[in-house]
């Protein structure tokens, strides 16, 4: 960039605009249309609309079964969130402060978990679920996303932990605190911001998820997402309530963004790049 | 040192049950199923075959078809979204008020679910009531994505380079703001120009990021399923059926249990062999850098 001061300027600003612009249209496009009526929708599109077709939205969530699919969608997140949390806790607290045998071979072991292709498990999960009575429960689901939110909330974790440092474990053992003593005392309140970003994310994935809940379930614990899948049929899709349910599913991620954008590479790296 | 080993290991049991559970116990269940000849459907139950699967498998042309078009996908995929990102990264490594905001809202696809990404791609794109089409209508081209296999296709790539720059982007924005000054500033004073730093300071030692992205959008493109079911269910014909989509197809629609196990078992075994192999080559240029 050989332009200075003002020109530079300029062209930095024009080229800000166009990448926010490119990544907004799409998703502003879909609040659009969850805000139009059919009659509206078929008429030469407009880019800009000042009233909202409420029944788009009411009429899927509180007439249709979409409601449930969303209630669903939150008991499982929320309870994937719970197990997974309070499980990593301890696996990072075993992977940060002792020395493991193995310990490289789990780390590549939890890697290749979190990069096989979920499809492919889709199968053992179905037969295996069967067998055991748990398919189409909350359980089922909550149990399953542990296998790709479990390693990634440890190495999201592990980072954190590791930057305690390890004299407040030490006081904490000869003041005669246990293991289980100094995680709870020692290490939680201090490690408390990072968990709370940590379980924001494992619940948009667990709340993301579509591939396992659309083959595990058919109707007690279908989610939201399977339930948004369904809206393209043969005989006619009807687009507006489909873009208001898309909306609804999107809310949780701009709730939850302002929080999570600093660690949000950390996570999706597993804690190869930080930020 | 002993006591701390079963410390260690009883604070990872209840953490290895559970990925044992859901992780290993249906990998080597897959594998056994893949050595059958199983279809619900059939009055035969399960019949043991062998590696019959797997021959069948290598001779497969739709499946084939599904590797090669995940293929060119994969690659097209990557180097579009690679390059642009690290454009992107090096562009906003400039100061400039606001810059923050840009970040945020570059965040925001990789917080939303692949599901609503597909939806929001479907409703852009929809001949009926999508921008797309109509602004390619007026500039005289024929747009549909349910009827024309080459759309469809370049359309799969434009969704998952808009979802996914961005990620490659913020990546190597972090990998860039956290070097050491000492390298520019020698560069600097030795008398190298702009280029030259980007090319011999700033590129090497964004090498380690780079394929450490790279490795996560190969595996990740290559594993593609819920935008582009959403979007084309793999459509028309078999224009974007990548392979996720072949072996779901084969389990819920054909109910070829043995069968589909074995392409599940196939595009496990190139996971695993793959992601070795890209996890050894950062490693080892991870070392190098860190030498220099």
């Amino acid at each position: 960039m050989k332009f200075k001061g003002r020109s530079k300027l300029i062209f930095i600003y024009f080229i800000c605009i166009f990448l926010v612009v490119i990544t907004l249209f799409p998703i502003y496009w879909m609040v659009i249309v969850s805000m139009r009526s059919k009659l509206e929708l078929f008429i030469k599109p407009k880019l800009y609309q000042t009233t909202i077709f409420v029944d788009n939205y009411y009429r899927p969530l509180f007439k249709d079964i979409y409601g449930k699919f969303i209630i669903n969608s939150l008991i499982i997140a929320t309870g994937n969130t719970g197990l997974v949390v309070t499980l990593a806790i301890f696996a990072t607290y075993a992977f940060s402060r002792f020395k493991i045998w193995g310990s490289q071979t789990l780390f590549f072991w939890t890697i290749t978990n979190r990069m096989a292709p979920p499809a492919a498990f889709i199968l053992p999960f179905f037969l295996i679920f069967t067998k055991i009575k748990l398919i189409d429960t909350h359980i089922e689901l909550i149990l399953l996303y542990c296998v790709f939110n479990l390693p990634f909330a440890i190495w999201l974790l592990k980072g954190m932990i590791d930057a305690i440092p390890k004299e407040l474990d030490e006081v904490a053992s000869i003041d005669g605190c246990t293991t289980l003593g100094t995680l709870w005392h020692i290490i939680l309140p201090v490690a408390k911001p990072g968990l709370a970003v940590t379980a924001m994310m494992v619940w948009i994935f667990a709340w993301n998820e579509y591939l396992f809940a659309s083959t595990l379930t058919n109707m007690n614990a279908r989610t939201i997402t399977t339930g948004l899948a369904e809206f393209v049929t043969v005989i006619g899709t009807n687009w507006g309530e489909m873009a208001a349910v898309s909306v609804v599913c999107l809310l949780p991620a701009i709730i939850f963004l302002g929080y999570i954008q600093k660690y949000i590479i950390t996570g999706l790296t597993f804690g190869a790049v930080k930020e | 040192m002993r006591r701390s080993q079963y410390k260690a290991w009883g604070l990872l049991a209840p953490t290895l049950v559970i990925l044992f559970f859901v992780g290993l116990a249906p990998f080597f269940y897959v594998i056994y199923l893949s050595l059958f000849q199983y279809n619900i459907w059939s009055a035969r139950g399960m019949v043991f075959a062998g590696v019959n699967n797997f021959r069948k498998l290598v001779f497969d042309s739709d499946f084939m078809h599904s590797l090669g078009i995940g293929l060119i996908f994969v690659v097209t995929t990557c180097a579009v979204e690679m390059s642009l990102g690290l454009i992107i990264a090096l562009f906003l490594t400039n100061r400039f008020v606001g810059k923050g905001i840009v970040r945020t809202i570059l965040a925001l696809p990789l917080a939303i679910a692949p599901i609503t990404i597909g939806s929001i791609w479907v409703l852009l794109t929809n001949p009926d009531i999508g921008p797309l089409p109509y602004v390619l209508r007026k500039l005289g081209v024929d747009y549909n994505i349910g009827v024309n296999a080459n759309q469809a296709f370049l359309t799969t790539i434009f969704m998952d380079v808009w979802h996914w720059t961005p990620f490659v982007t913020l990546t190597l924005l972090a990998g860039l703001t956290s070097f050491p000054k000492e390298p520019f500033e020698a560069a600097r004073v030795d008398g190298a120009n702009r280029w030259q730093i980007l090319r011999y300071v700033t590129l090497p030692l964004l090498t380690p990021v780079i394929l450490t992205v790279l490795f996560i959008r190969i595996m990740d493109t290559f594993r593609i399923f819920d935008e582009v079911w959403m979007l084309t269910s793999g459509g028309p014909g078999t224009a974007t059926r990548f392979v996720s989509i072949e072996v779901v197809r084969r389990v819920l629609v054909s109910t070829d249990y043995g069968y589909g196990s074995s392409m599940s078992v196939f595009i496990l075994y190139l996971t695993i062999v793959v992601c070795w192999l890209l996890f050894q080559m950062i490693s080892v240029v991870g070392r190098k850098t860190r030498e220099v």
